[in-house]
């Protein structure tokens, strides 16, 4: 790791003057990504704020309208186990507890899930270009092992992916990034928090240099009847998705009424398609037309030479997910 | 031949040119109160090993990938090479020197009696993890062990031992 002071903030007010006054210093909440980052060269701030001697922060509490707030420091434990999350929003339970380790999701926060950078190999070797850890540089994965990169939403510049669990049942339930700036606080719905990569890579989300996530707000309404989480990988535990899905639906007399399916490890934000949902409305739940959803989905994918196979391996997860979620206790 | 690899990424000019100064820390192991001096980018698991000569915790890959490192913090396992000495003030921190109370801790001579182990590096890991677990208390089936166990890797293949000897003691636990 570089040379970098230290200092413990005591408010989300002081954290983030005192990140606005230098361009090079970082929070820190769990670490579990940064230090990581910073042991390989790629991460290197010349100061670290400390967010977790900041009060409150990690409670989870509920909301006037049975809705429920999700502290950014409130650990990805604490939360997939809470007994609010579990009984309301148990695909976000399930999404977390699918992620890392269980050592890992103790000290992980909500806030820094959020955050977490890009797992493409290339990202992580410092010998080899990519545009997201040196603009301009190029990207090394495009015409590289590729087999964990994106096949949508990618640009020529940037085929890395997303890599969170949590964050692909939060686009799916409408959730809210509460952040507060030195100059004040603003809200941002989920599926624009995250961005795609064009040609500024180096830009993961819409999150300005100064401005702390404070807390998540999960809307009423967690669907917490017909839903499910599948994520695809290579190893039964510990490592991240080939392709995973969450899925959620609404049923009222036997047809759907409301349909949720973000998609992760396919592209640079957590995938939504509003078309592919709209489209099952109003529709009895049925094969066939999860199918006709999933090919909605994976419209314009494109594969890469060692990827491709994830087009084929999302449209079948589509409708495994689908089906599933219609029994979900099963 | 293999060429040098370029490094691109090495520029430290925005980097303060003195060290960061020393910080006195007290951290709080195995029930003692221990003062250090480290730099603030000394982890927990170097402090540990290195400042506290408490070697019993493995360093494995320092990446957070294999759990050799792990540690009970307030009774919740972590892994100790991806967070900060610096962080942990005001904890209390327990390792595999500290489980032990009268005798040797249930777990660890549930591993002996399962043969849980060949080389043993993974197994201080191992041991605080399953401790770490059982106290979570989200294991109910040799299933949930076995993913609940999953951050700890077994580069010897121990695993069926390793779930035999938590099983074990899962189970007398919950027939006290
Ligand atoms: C071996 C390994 C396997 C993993 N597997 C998975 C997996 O399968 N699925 C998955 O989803 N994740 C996985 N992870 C990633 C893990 O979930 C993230 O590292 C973790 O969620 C990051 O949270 P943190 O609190 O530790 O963040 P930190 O490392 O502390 O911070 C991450 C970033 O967020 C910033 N930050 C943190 N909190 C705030 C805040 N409140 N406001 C503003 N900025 C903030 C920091 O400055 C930093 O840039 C894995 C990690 C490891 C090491
Ligand atoms: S040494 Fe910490 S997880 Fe491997
Ligand atoms: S006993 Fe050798 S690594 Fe587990």
């Amino acid at each position: 790791m570089n040379n970098f002071t230290y200092i413990a903030a005591d408010t989300p007010k002081q954290a983030a003057n005192i990140i606005s006054q230098n361009p090079d210093a970082a929070f820190i909440a769990g670490g579990t990504n940064l230090i990581d980052l910073m042991k390989e060269n790629i991460a290197k701030p010349n100061q670290l704020i400390d967010l977790n001697k900041i009060p409150g922060l990690d409670e989870i509490t509920e909301l006037p309208d049975a809705g429920l707030r999700l502290g950014a420091l409130a650990r990805n434990a604490d939360t997939a186990y809470h007994p609010l999350v579990q009984e309301r929003y148990p695909l976000l339970a399930d999404a977390i507890l699918a992620g890392a380790s269980a050592q890992l999701r103790n000290m992980a926060t909500n806030g820094g899930n959020l955050l977490q950078r890009t797992r493409c190999y290339y990202f992580y070797d410092i010998a080899t270009p990519c545009n997201k850890r040196e603009p301009g540089s190029g990207c090394a994965a495009y015409d590289g092992y590729n087999r964990m990169n994106a096949i949508l939403g990618s640009s020529e510049h940037c085929v890395a992916v997303f890599p969170s669990d949590m964050c692909v049942a939060l686009a799916a339930l409408n959730a809210t990034v509460n952040v507060s700036g030195a100059t004040g606080e603003r809200q941002i719905p989920f599926n624009e928090f995250h961005r795609l990569p064009g040609d500024t890579p180096q830009l993961d989300n819409n999150l300005q240099h100064g401005e702390i996530i404070t807390s998540i707000d999960l809307p009423p309404g967690g669907l917490n009847k017909n839903y499910s989480y599948l994520k695809l990988r290579d190893r039964t535990s510990y490592a991240f998705a080939l392709v995973s899905i969450a899925t959620a639906f609404e049923l009222k007399d036997g047809l759907i009424v409301d349909a949720r399916i973000a998609l992760g490890g396919v592209a640079h934000k957590p995938w939504r398609v509003t078309e592919a949902e709209e489209f099952l409305k109003n529709k009895q739940p049925a094969k066939e037309s999860f199918t006709q959803a999933a090919t909605l989905i994976l419209k314009g994918a494109v594969g890469l030479k060692h990827n491709a196979f994830k087009i084929e391996l999302a449209k079948r997860a589509i409708v495994r997910n689908c089906l599933t979620a219609l029994n979900p206790d099963k | 031949m293999k060429s040098e690899p370029q490094v691109i990424n090495n520029e430290h000019d925005k980097l303060p040119a003195a060290l960061a100064p020393e910080l006195d820390i007290v951290l709080r192991v195995n029930g003692h109160d221990r003062t250090i001096t480290v730099r603030p980018w000394v982890t927990l698991l170097d402090a540990l090993r290195g400042r506290l000569d408490l070697t019993g915790t493995k360093k494995g890959c320092d990446h957070g990938q294999c759990g050799a490192c792990t540690v009970l913090v307030n009774g919740k396992r972590i892994n100790s090479c991806l967070t900060l000495a610096v962080m942990q003030t005001g904890n209390d921190i327990t390792t595999i020197e500290g489980i032990a109370q009268d005798g040797m801790h249930p777990m660890q001579q549930a591993f002996i009696d399962h043969d849980a182990f060949q080389c043993g590096y993974c197994t201080p890991g191992q041991i605080c993890s399953a401790i770490g677990m059982l106290n979570e208390g989200h294991a109910h089936t040799r299933g949930d062990v076995q993913e609940l166990m999953s951050g700890n890797l077994c580069r010897c293949g121990a695993y069926t031992n390793i779930v035999d000897a938590i099983m074990e003691v899962k189970e007398a636990q919950g027939n006290e």
